[in-house]
């Protein structure tokens, strides 16, 4: 249906259009939109590679994206809570608390940890089923958790420290022959989300529960059991990404990640992702994180003053969304 | 169409809640401080207003629109406008058209992006809010300007237990509460809200309605930002940070539906004078930061499933 929908839109939304659709026919939609981050990360890599050859070896692909793991991580979570066609303004601050459990807890008191972070998952579940219950806007409900979770981290680590277990920064140094870890990471995560959202027969019902819920729900699938199944799965994400960010951080700080909150729902929406739902793109979503956490990199080879750093930012975030418009993809 | 009871009730909450919560106070302390206690409520509440106002015109405008660049715009025009000034009384009027100027063209620059590039608001305001932030760095990150002695005297002014400046914002916020309900614009912009295709059906220019929404909102963010400058000695980069998320939540919980369509001026008093006030009790009695936030969190997630009525999902 969505093809259909989307060559209408296109042909209508400008005289270019017609043209963009006309190509659409031929190439899988689907691909053309994962074609623009790709192309956007491609470019800056091209770029970076050549203000710097150096980094293109083993390590400075390592170097380059270690911190768009924890990202990469963030932002799948994200994604699956747009796949509903709801949002989660928590997931950044979720990411600090679990990163004060690990530096708190799981080097003395493993089962404190363990018992705390699931709680933590069992708590994404539990808002999952509050908003389906009770019919409420998740922009709120997830606004109200994000100060509960900052709050709770703050409660637990007063002021940025604490220690990660050694396993751990063991694990996120390690050098896995030929790929570098943090892609390896990155190829794993993206494959494993395309698998399970895509190709399972599950993934397929809860793409349809975002993108149409009362036809799931005529066809006997429990709207419910979606949510639980969404936000708990975003739940587990987001403590794997609290794990990594303390493996590379070697500690915990509360306030360490909020931007991942609207940086994944950039990355999602980078990736192909519609909040209308249903329509998201876990290699786009994987896509996406790798090139906003890349933007920051590029502009310092690129000397730009600290200053306008944050702005050229935004620049490149327009420029690379403003690229859905030429090849007749904008949605809203 | 919900019933008139059902649309008028989760409103009261906020009245309600900082009622309770100032008596509250009032018995704790013995009455003691209760007149000092809501004096500051209502100064910072009036900030807290004036940026849901904002933020109140772009949800209205329709489902998914939000404006996340509220706090860089407030920022960005507190900078700009202490700038122009240079802390003298005389260049008073230019800073305040500077201020509202810029918000205004922040705002349509933010409404562009939204129309030209077919982007969701919530990513064009993020993306606009990133240059916002660089612009305000750029125009004087450092250094802070004073402003000039005019304003930070008008700002904190009272006639007796009585803030100047709030009873004004209060005279606005129920003019704007009239002009939602009765103006030709304010039908216009709750038609949009409700039903787009409906909307445009009847008339009405949507675009123009949401641009001029948008364009709204940024000239309130930048007065909040060119008052705040002067209540608090000058502008600073992070001083709209709290605004972001607290923006949204004296919105809703004061009775503004996130889905759009359906405004409520008076409602954010009430839930802007509960935050303050829960805020500055819990600092009084020396509670840590983390059970604050935990509270306030806790308060927006109650307040919003007890002010919604159980709808079976569509």
């Amino acid at each position: 249906m969505s093809d259909v929908m989307r060559a209408k839109s296109a042909s209508v939304a400008s005289g270019k259009g017609s043209m963009a659709a006309r190509t659409q026919r031929r190439i899988n939609p689907d691909h053309l939109q994962l074609a623009l981050p790709c192309v956007a990360l491609l470019v800056m890599l091209i770029v970076i590679f050549t203000i710097k050859p150096a980094a293109f070896s083993y390590f400075g692909f390592g170097l380059l994206f270690n911190l768009a793991v924890p990202l990469i991580l963030a932002s799948m979570a994200q994604m699956l809570i747009i796949c509903l066609g709801d949002i989660d303004l928590s997931v950044g601050n979720f990411v600090g608390f679990v990163t004060c459990v690990v530096a708190v807890f799981l080097q003395d008191k493993p089962l404190i940890a363990v018992a705390l972070l699931a709680a933590g998952i069992a708590a994404y579940a539990g808002v999952g089923v509050l908003i389906q219950l009770r019919g409420l806007p998740s922009i709120i409900v997830t606004l109200g958790m994000s100060f509960v979770w900052l709050g709770l981290a703050l409660l637990i680590l007063p002021s940025p420290g604490g220690n990660a277990p050694d396993w751990l920064t063991g694990a996120m140094s390690l050098q896995p022959p030929w790929i570098p870890l943090p892609l390896l990471i990155a190829v794993v995560v993206a494959a494993l989300g395309q698998w399970l959202l895509k190709r399972s027969a599950y993934g397929v019902v809860l793409l349809g529960a975002g993108a149409n819920p009362r036809a799931a729900a005529r066809a006997g699938w429990s709207l419910l059991r979606a949510r639980i199944v969404m936000y708990g799965a975003a739940g587990v994400l987001a403590v794997v990404s609290g794990l990594t960010l303390s493996g590379l951080t070697t500690s915990g700080d509360p306030n360490i990640a909020p931007t991942y909150t609207l940086l994944g729902v950039g990355a999602v929406i980078l990736g192909g992702g519609s909040f209308t739902g249903g329509l998201v793109s876990p290699v786009g979503t994987v896509v996406g994180a790798m090139t906003l956490s890349l933007a920051g990199s590029l502009l310092s080879f690129l000397n730009v003053p600290p200053v306008w750093q944050v702005g050229a930012q935004g620049v490149i975030l327009f420029l690379v969304l403003a690229g859905r418009v030429f090849i007749g993809q904008g949605k809203r | 169409m919900k019933s008139f009871s059902i649309r008028q009730s989760p409103w009261l909450f906020g009245f309600i809640g900082a009622a309770v919560i100032f008596v509250a106070t009032i018995i704790v302390s013995h009455g003691a401080g209760a007149g000092a206690t809501f004096h500051a409520a209502v100064a910072f509440s009036v900030f807290s207003v004036l940026v849901a106002i904002s933020q109140m015109l772009v949800i209205t405008s329709g489902p998914g629109n939000i404006d996340l660049s509220v706090p860089t715009v407030l920022t960005l025009c507190a900078y700009l406008s202490m700038g122009v000034m240079q802390g003298s009384n005389a260049w008073l009027p230019v800073g305040l058209i500077v201020a509202m100027g810029v918000g205004l063209l922040a705002g349509a620059f933010n409404y562009a992006a939204i129309l030209l590039l077919r982007l969701p608001p919530i990513i064009a305001t993020l993306a606009s809010s990133f240059i916002f932030q660089s612009l305000a760095m750029n125009a004087g990150g450092e250094s802070t300007i004073k402003p000039p002695s005019l304003l930070s005297g008008f700002t904190s002014l009272s006639i007796g237990p009585v803030s100047v400046l709030a009873l004004l914002v209060v005279v606005l916020t129920i003019a704007l509460a009239i002009g939602l309900e009765r103006s030709l614009f304010g039908r216009r912009l709750l038609a949009t809200g409700q039903s787009e295709p409906a909307a445009r059906f009847a008339g009405i220019k949507v675009r123009q309605v949401r641009l001029i929404s948008y364009a709204g909102a940024g000239l309130f963010a930048g007065l909040a930002g060119f008052l705040l400058a002067g209540f608090t000695g000058g502008a600073a980069l992070n001083m709209g940070d709290t605004y972001l998320m607290e923006s949204i939540a004296v919105v809703v919980l004061g009775g503004t539906s996130v889905a759009g369509g359906q405004a409520n001026a008076i409602g954010i008093w009430g839930s802007a004078l509960f935050f303050n006030l829960v805020t500055i009790m819990l600092n009084a009695f020396g509670t840590p930061v983390g059970l604050r936030y935990l509270l306030t969190g806790a308060i927006i997630i109650l307040i919003v499933t007890a002010a919604t009525r159980p709808i079976a999902r569509a």
